[in-house]
């Protein structure tokens, strides 16, 4: 893992003191909230529905045991005993003081972390494939470019004031799991036809109450060129993006104000011009990063034990077929830890849940974990002869639930039971959900489907690329929850269609019931899942069972 | 015209972030319905003029329309005002626990 240099560590430092001195001065009236806000944003700091809220970061979704520990004891210590993981792969405590705001920074700090542009108009934290470093099928590792471009874009004197936030996602694997089709600009680490490593850069991705997938701006970029060329995109977009409305501020409307062909010589220009300013430096960065991440000492053992368990053992074996992916070691398995329990919150950690999964890093998993932006933790390299251990001690903590990919593996945004921009609920509903079809036993007939809820058109929950997407408003006074079909968060990108009307809070459970019973009825057979089912059949069986009664859509 | 709903001031305590509301008396309550109600719209909109002053006590004051109950105390009228009387739905935590 990255190690915090002589140079990151005094600048966390000095920005810890720095606001230290911001809230003292904001406590004394010194400083209104007017002048006091856009600082405290820039540190990570919201003012949420029924108290503060403290965004931190966790560059590209990666931490160590050390890392997590710290995370609960802040959460036992400044908070109410628990975390909540989000969808940008950041951790958010819902509810710290405002004076003790600066010991929470003092120990992020400690352990090489901090809250710095988790907000704000700036360069956000830059994410990457949850699986980096381990997945079967990468190419290369992601975290190498992400952390050089955490280390450019952190404090970046030009891109401090952009139009709006901005989003950063790379993958090192041709299958995306870092939605790098839903961010401002996506990286994909790829090869061209002599084998040489590049990068394909997208941009105009986002969701929101506009959302777009990302178009190809540059289909092979030599990745010694990477720093330029985002800093082209940058500098085009700052000069250009829109300040006038904010709903129209993201590149993604640039680019589809502007036109893809003509900002791409745009940004080619700028690019010709900053090449220069980045002689070589580029590549030297890039290689010293990479031994940083360079990968563990696996220790590849025989695995009987785990082949045996899966043999006799039902609730292992249903549990390693949702949790486990493939390794590129065939001796080792990646495991995903669903924080998704039937009638949980989903992403939501305690304290001492962070314990067990930080001992269990330390002690099964090469000392590393990942944060997905589904909302889960990752144990990137676990030996399979350890795995029915690690399986053992996860169930003692209510941490094995077996459903990674189903349905009730739901996102969700913390709506309006935190978030002061929500327009309905999304917690209630994620719960409910996975209650009933727990209850109905139908989760593994069902098979994998992505269900995402937002509470707000802003789309936190990632509704839009969901397979069944939950949208919750307020319809004049009422919480009321649209659903879009269709949508997908892969390398096939796409966005869902709006099925119809809305629902209300309760007649929407019932209404995804007939939903996916219209699934089962018509799939081609338990091997066509739903979202395969949904493109070969279209919209209007799936419509028909969402409004039973509306004749006008059968016309 | 359209009738005025009355209305509550509303914010967040500056130093917990925990929701408040303006009291008859000009203090500042944790309970909507110790809230001071404002039935004319000129005297609501100067009674927040007046508490944005504040700058050490709170953080975005607003006003939240409200119905008074055959008790005489101030209820929340939208669902975003009731949550915020409560806390969240998932744990029973914020003032529904401090009740």
């Amino acid at each position: 893992m990255y190690k915090y240099s002589e140079f990151d560590e005094s600048f966390v430092r000095a920005r810890v003191t720095e606001f230290r001195d911001q809230v003292a001065r904001r406590i004394d009236g010194s400083l209104t909230e007017e002048e006091f806000k856009p600082l405290r944003l820039k540190n990570g700091l919201y003012l949420q529905l029924h108290a503060y809220m403290l965004r931190v970061a966790i560059p590209y979704g990666t931490l160590n045991s050390r890392q997590m520990r710290q995370l609960a004891m802040i959460a036992d210590r400044w908070d109410k005993g628990y975390g909540h993981f989000t969808t940008r792969q950041n951790v958010q405590y819902n509810w710290p003081k405002l004076a003790d705001v600066p010991d929470i920074l003092e120990a992020l700090a400690d352990v090489s972390m901090h809250a710095i542009q988790t907000s704000g108009n700036c360069i956000r934290n830059v994410t990457a494939d949850h699986f980096a470093g381990a997945a079967a099928d990468e190419i290369e590792d992601p975290r190498p470019i992400a952390e050089l471009l955490r280390q450019w874009s952190t404090d970046h004197p030009e891109f401090q004031y952009l139009p709006r936030k901005f989003k950063i996602a790379v993958t090192g694997s041709p299958k995306d799991r870092a939605v790098t089709r839903a961010h401002d600009i996506g990286i994909r680490m790829v090869r061209n036809s002599s084998g040489e490593p590049g990068c394909e850069i997208l941009i105009g991705g986002g969701l929101g109450r506009t959302p777009m997938v990302g178009k190809v701006v540059r289909d092979f970029l030599p990745t010694g060129d990477l720093l330029p060329y985002i800093e082209a995109i940058l500098r085009v977009y700052n000069l250009q993006g829109r300040r006038d409305n904010k709903y129209k501020a993201r590149i993604k409307i640039l680019v589809h104000e502007t036109g893809l062909e003509e900002l791409k010589q745009q940004i080619e220009a700028e690019f010709a011009a900053r090449k220069a300013l980045f002689p070589g430096i580029n590549m030297k960065l890039i290689e010293n990063l990479e031994s940083a991440f360079a990968p563990p000492g696996h220790d590849p053992k025989p695995f009987h034990n785990f082949i045996d368990r899966t043999r006799h053992d039902p609730a292992f074996r249903a549990w390693a077929g949702t949790n486990l992916s493939e390794h590129r070691i065939a001796e080792y398995s990646i495991v995903t830890v669903s924080l998704k329990p039937v009638g949980g919150t989903p992403g939501d950690a305690t304290s001492k849940q962070m314990n067990l999964l930080a001992d269990l890093a330390e002690r099964y998993a090469h000392d590393e974990l990942r944060v997905s932006h589904e909302q889960n933790i990752i144990l990137p390299h676990v030996a399979k002869s350890d795995v029915p251990k690690v399986f053992d001690l996860l169930n003692g903590a209510g941490l094995a639930t077996a459903n990674v990919g189903l349905i009730s593996d739901i996102i969700a945004c913390p709506g309006m039971d935190y978030c002061a921009l929500a327009t309905a609920r999304s917690i209630p509903v994620a719960q409910e959900i996975s209650k009933r079809f727990d209850e109905l036993r139908l989760e593994r007939e069902i098979g994998p489907i992505k269900i995402k809820i937002s509470g707000c058109i802003n789309a936190c929950g990632h509704h839009h690329v969901g397979h069944i997407g939950i949208l919750g408003l307020d319809r004049k006074g009422v919480e009321n929850y649209q659903i879009t079909l269709g949508g997908d968060a892969t390398e096939n990108a796409a966005i869902g269609e709006r099925a119809g009307p809305g629902f209300s809070a309760s007649a929407l459970v019932p209404a995804l019931e007939r939903l996916l019973d219209a699934y089962l009825e018509n799939r081609a057979g338990p091997d066509e899942s739903f979202i395969e089912s949904y493109r070969r059949l279209g919209s209007l069986p799936f419509k028909t069972a969402l409004y039973p009664s509306d004749t006008r859509i059968a016309a | 015209m359209r009738k005025f709903v009355p209305k509550v001031i509303t914010t967040n305590d500056l130093m917990e972030g925990d929701v408040i509301y303006l009291a008859e008396d000009g203090s500042w309550t944790r309970k909507f319905g110790e809230a001071q109600v404002f039935t004319a719209a000129e005297i609501a909109d100067e009674a927040l003029a007046k508490v944005e002053q504040q700058r050490d006590i709170h953080v975005g004051a607003y006003l939240a329309d409200a119905k008074v109950e055959k008790d005489g105390r101030p209820r929340p009228v939208h669902f975003r005002e009731r949550f915020r009387t409560l806390g969240p739905s998932n744990y029973f935590h914020g003032k529904q626990a401090e009740e």
